[in-house]
Order: structure tokens, then C-alpha cells, then sequence
């Protein structure tokens, strides 16, 4: 039985109806690509925000929250700087509970040579590190030397180039994965580089000095907590010990993220049914009008010696061959408007966006267009049955 | 004998009159033979067209049957019905019946091609240059008049090689020459190819060329 080229003849004979047809279908798999991407590519970016956070708690000085948003400078990667004593690492190793415990130390630049915009510029203790360290390694086979830098993916120069920053010349010997968020647009250099750049710092008038008068300072400690210990427990303990140092949870600060996401996931997704169901709604009254216009051609058919099965098969045909067509081409479009826009996306949400593999997007769209092609069928199932009883004589008397 | 109906009748169901049911046919009984031309007169809403229809194995009957050879056509599934149809039985309708999204060669060929076989198009062309609508052979269906529309149907009904051939006022849209030519083709492949044909018709014109006529009046066979 030789119903694909008949199918195929009357798809392309009919430019009007296909391309209506193919339209609806490709403005909803457009609706589901697109929207499946943004809502997974924000989950991508908070997973991806939550593996580079890597720790369980973040000491800050206690005046950073009121001084900046330090939230925004973790999630973010926003500028800015506070500093404490840095002897406040090893003090928090002495809390029971209190695995591992990595200094870093923050200092935004001026305008630096290698960028447009002021950027961060984070020190790293490489012995101590366990957040930064392993991603820098993915990177950077060697150790990072004094006056190295690994610079984010958006920082715009190349390995081997040399940035300066407060005049100093650093080379850049890695650049760090996407993440999806603002840090990466970030600088990281180990605590030797990071003095060197305080005291350029100085000399420009950026001052880092703390009360105390210690020209030993850091940012942030990193802590990992031991297995088997309670993290609010060791939090509160950190607190306590630790004078002029607030003790923050990560999830705590990711939970604002995490809410916002799932409000945006949920819009997302809502807007998405609601286009769904109207254009499924609009398919099904669209192939219920072709009923009416095809009535004679399948009532010629059945004449002739199509059978029931023979008609609704290649009803049903037609229909999946209209959802493929729009499949691929509703996904198409999705994909270059979220991959073209993905920066305005980004800045649009304010939220971590990192696209998910390539396999998985190749997945969502093979599924985009396999659901096309099903709802498509779906829609004309109701026509098929109709076509496929049409009765020959009687339709083409009808019709006469 | 090619084809029997043994006492087919078909009633509908009308909502306006003193009955609800009528019958279109009353019970009859007919048979098609080999090498006859057989004509169906009658006037407009005789029953003859229901006839015609039931006898092709498009309209079961109400009650009755139609055998053709050892098969009882209403007995088969749909598929194996249909296939049959489009294997054994050709029908000319009264109406316009052309797929408007295939050209004419391509409507003629339809029933060989809906099943797959091989699509004999050389014999189309000299059914169309005999028709004399050969010129038209790639043209589509609403660029056609109704007599070359009608010609295209007979054609296709020809190519098909039917064991019985049935043609509801076949020539109904035709000026006189068209007329004889497509009459004496009916004929001709009754007597020459060795089959039956049906023709149905309210025109005398068809006489000449029936081995067997039959009347039509109020759903009774005369």
C-alpha cells in the first residue's frame, strides 16, 4: 500500500493548508523548546552556582552586611570588597565539626586593560582552596605562580596574554568553564598575587586596611563541614567563637536564588500550557474545516478501493508529517532566538542561566518534535475517524 | 454469471411522513453476466443509483446479498472488501469524482498505485488519446470541463481491468460523439474483454448497446 507518495503529493499540492498547518505546529514546539531550555538552562546555572560554592558556610566580616550586597558578590560575581583579619581561617578550624576552612580575598579592580567594566579579582590560598581549585584544574595542569591568573570565560583575554591590574602585569594561564553566572567574569590569582595587587591597590588610594591595623587580610573563609556534624550546629558554633564574623549557609543564600528560579520555571511553564492549549485547540478546529474540504477526495478514494484503516492512516499521516515539519522548524527558530539572546536572556532574568550538554538539548529537541508530531496526530484523530466513514456515494452526491 | 444479488433490498429512515422507514430498493434479485452489457433505466429517484451502489459493494444492502463469483461481498472485513473493489469491481460515479491534488494521469492511475502494483500508463494514454483528452495528461482536475472530467473517470474505470464494470450516467456530460465513443467502449470491453458492464442511465441512448435492460421505478425492478 502506496499512501506515503499520495500523502506527500497532497501536502505539497496544497501550499496554503500545509504551511497553515506546519505554522501551528512550529509555533508550538517553538512555545515548549524554547521554554524547556530557559527553565533548564536555570537550573543548569544554579546547579552549576551550587558546585562552585562548593562549601557548606561562608564566614564574612560581620560589617560586609551592611557595606555590600556579599550575597550578590558569591552569586553574582558583582565588585566589591570587605576584609577581616586573617587569622580567622585557621581560628574557624578549631570549631568542632569544621572540616576544612580556605581563605579568599576580594579586590575589585579599576578599570583593567583586559576589560570593559570593573571586575573581580579573587585570591585563592591553593594549599587550603577546595571550591575554586577544583575547576581551576580542569584548566590549568600546573600550579598557578606568582602573578598567574585563571580568568572566567567572559573576561576577554586569551591564555598567555597579560592583563594589568592596578599596573600590575599578570599573566593569564587559564580560563575557567562557563558558569552561568557572574563569576565568570571573575580573576583568580593565589594570596602572593593578590598582596602584590592590594598594595598597588593601596597605592592608588583603594585602601584594604582593617581596624585593627593588620595588613594580613582576607574576605571570606570557606568552610566544608565534617560528615556526621550538623551544619546549623557548627554554623551557630562559628559564630559564637569567632568576634566581628558572621557565619552565612550557602543554601540559605542559593534558597533566594533557588525561590526565584522556581517563580520563573513556573511562569515559564504556565505560559506554556496556556499556548499549548490554545494551539491544540486551533489544530483541532483547523483539521475539523479540512473534514469538510476533503470529504469528496476521500469519498473518490474509498471508490476506488481505500479501505477505512487505508483513509485514517493516511489522514493521520498528514497530520504527523505537518507536526514533523513544524518540529523542526518551531524548534529551529527556538533554538537560534535562545541561543542568540542567551546574554539578554541572562541579563533579563538576573538569575544563574548556564545551557544544559549539547546531548540534553538534542534530547529536548528530538522530544520537542516527537510531541509535535504526536499532538499534531492527536488533533487530526477526531478528523481521521470522520474522513476514514466518509460514504462514497453519499458525500459525492453531496458534493455534486 | 459474474455477480448475483439475491433478494437485496435497502430501506432509510425518514424523519418526515406517515413511516419512518422507506425502502430506496425493494427486495430484488439480479445477475450480471460475462460479455452483457447490462442497462439500468429509469427516472431520476427511482432507487437507481442505491442499486448501482450496493451492487459495487460501496452500500450494504438493508437485507440481501451480493456474491461475486464464490465471494458474498458484504460478508468481507472492510480492508479485504475494499481491496477487492479495487481489485474486481469499477465504478463510474454520477458525480464529479477526481482527486483535485493529482493530475489527471496520476487520478487514472490512483487504484492500481493505491495498492502498490505496477501502474499501466501507456495503456492510460491510449484510453486518453481515444477519449481524446491525451493533451490533458498532466493537467489538474479543476482545470478540466465536466465532459473531460467524466472521460477521465470512465478511464480510469477501464484501466482497472474490472471484472464488472458499473457506470452511473456515464454520459451525462457528454455532446453526442462523446456520447457514442464512450458508449461503444463500454461495449466493446463487455464483449471484447470478456466482462460485465452496468450501465445506469436515464437517457435512451444507451439502448442500442444493451444486451439486457432493466427499469427503475419507485425502488421495484422492471
Amino acid at each position: 500500500m502506496k499512501i506515503l507518495p499520495l500523502s506527500l503529493k497532497n501536502l505539497a499540492r496544497k501550499p496554503g493548508r500545509t504551511a497553515a498547518l506546519v505554522l501551528l505546529t512550529a509555533f508550538l514546539a517553538l512555545a515548549v523548546f524554547g521554554g524547556s531550555v530557559v527553565i533548564l538552562s536555570l537550573r543548569t546555572g544554579l546547579q552549576s552556582l551550587e558546585a562552585r560554592l562548593g562549601a557548606d558556610i561562608i564566614l564574612v566580616p560581620s560589617e560586609a552586611q551592611s557595606k555590600v550586597s556579599f550575597q550578590n558578590m558569591f552569586l553574582q560575581g558583582t565588585t566589591g570588597a570587605f576584609y577581616m583579619d586573617a587569622a580567622v581561617a585557621d581560628k574557624a578550624l578549631e570549631v568542632p565539626g569544621v572540616e576544612k576552612a580556605a581563605p579568599q580575598t576580594f579586590l575589585a579592580s579599576l578599570k583593567a586593560d583586559c576589560c570593559s567594566i570593573k571586575i573581580q579579582v579573587i585570591g585563592i590560598d591553593p594549599a587550603k582552596d577546595f571550591t575554586v581549585q577544583p575547576w581551576i584544574a580542569r584548566s590549568l595542569t600546573g600550579d598557578m605562580g606568582d602573578m598567574d591568573v585563571v580568568v572566567g570565560c567572559k573576561v576577554e583575554a586569551g591564555i598567555g596574554e597579560i592583563i594589568r591590574i592596578y599596573e600590575q602585569r599578570c599573566k593569564v594561564v587559564a580560563q575557567l568553564e562557563p558558569t552561568g553566572t557572574g563569576l565568570d567574569t571573575a580573576v583568580y590569582c593565589n594570596m602572593h598575587t593578590m598582596d602584590t595587587l592590594l598594595a598597588a591597590a593601596e597605592a592608588k588610594g583603594v585602601s584594604h586596611k582593617i581596624a585593627s591595623g593588620d595588613d594580613s587580610v582576607i574576605s571570606a573563609v570557606y568552610i566544608k563541614v565534617k560528615d556526621g556534624y550538623d551544619i546549623d550546629t557548627v554554623n551557630t558554633a562559628l559564630t559564637g567563637k569567632l568576634r566581628k564574623v558572621t557565619a552565612v549557609r550557602t543554601r540559605s543564600m542559593i534558597t533566594g536564588v533557588s525561590d526565584s528560579l522556581a517563580g520563573v520555571s513556573r511562569t515559564v511553564s504556565a505560559m506554556t500550557v496556556v499556548i499549548w492549549i490554545l494551539a491544540f485547540i486551533i489544530l483541532l478546529l483547523a483539521y475539523t474545516l479540512v473534514v469538510r474540504e476533503r470529504t469528496r477526495e476521500f469519498a473518490v478514494l474509498r471508490l476506488i478501493g481505500a479501505s477505512r484503516g487505508m483513509l485514517g492512516r493516511m489522514a493521520l499521516l498528514e497530520s504527523a508529517l505537518c507536526g514533523l515539519g513544524g518540529g523542526i522548524a518551531g524548534t529551529g527558530l527556538a533554538a537560534i532566538g535562545v541561543f542568540s539572546f542567551s546574554a539578554l536572556i541572562e541579563s533579563s532574568l538576573g538569575l544563574p542561566y548556564l545551557f544544559p550538554g549539547i546531548g540534553t538539548i538534542l534530547l529536548l529537541a528530538a522530544g520537542t518534535v516527537l510531541l509535535s508530531i504526536a499532538v499534531s496526530a492527536l488533533a487530526s484523530a477526531f478528523a481521521a475517524r470522520r474522513l476514514s466513514r466518509v460514504q462514497p456515494g453519499t458525500a459525492l452526491r453531496e458534493g455534486n | 454469471m459474474l455477480l448475483r444479488a439475491d433478494n437485496i433490498s435497502k430501506t432509510f429512515f425518514r424523519k418526515t411522513g406517515s413511516a419512518n422507514y422507506f425502502y430506496a430498493v425493494s427486495p430484488l434479485s439480479l445477475e450480471i453476466h460475462p460479455e452483457t452489457v447490462t442497462v439500468l433505466m429509469g427516472r431520476s429517484g427511482s432507487g437507481k443509483t442505491t442499486l448501482l451502489n450496493m451492487l459495487s459493494g460501496i452500500l450494504q444492502p438493508t437485507e440481501g446479498s451480493v456474491w461475486l463469483g464464490d465471494t458474498d461481498l458484504y460478508r468481507l472485513k472492510d480492508a479485504a472488501l475494499s481491496r477487492l473493489r479495487n481489485e474486481r469491481i469499477g465504478v463510474v460515479p454520477q458525480a464529479r469524482s477526481a482527486v483535485d491534488t493529482l493530475t489527471v494521469m496520476e487520478n487514472i492511475l490512483l487504484p492500481e498505485r493505491l495498492y502498490g502494483r505496477k501502474a499501466p500508463a501507456e495503456k492510460a494514454r491510449r484510453w486518453m488519446e481515444m477519449f481524446e483528452i491525451g493533451h490533458l495528461e498532466n493537467a489538474f482536475p479543476k482545470e478540466l470541463s465536466g465532459g473531460e472530467l467524466r472521460r477521465m473517470a470512465i478511464i480510469r474505470a477501464l484501466v482497472q481491468e474490472p471484472e464488472v464494470l458499473f457506470a452511473d450516467e456515464p454520459t451525462g456530460d457528454l455532446d453526442d460523439e462523446n456520447t457514442e465513443r464512450v458508449l461503444s467502449a463500454l461495449a466493446s470491453y463487455a464483449h471484447e474483454e470478456k466482462k460485465g458492464v452496468m450501465i445506469v442511465t436515464h437517457e435512451n441512448d444507451a439502448v442500442k448497446y444493451a444486451d439486457r435492460i432493466f427499469k427503475m421505478e419507485g425502488g421495484e425492478l422492471f
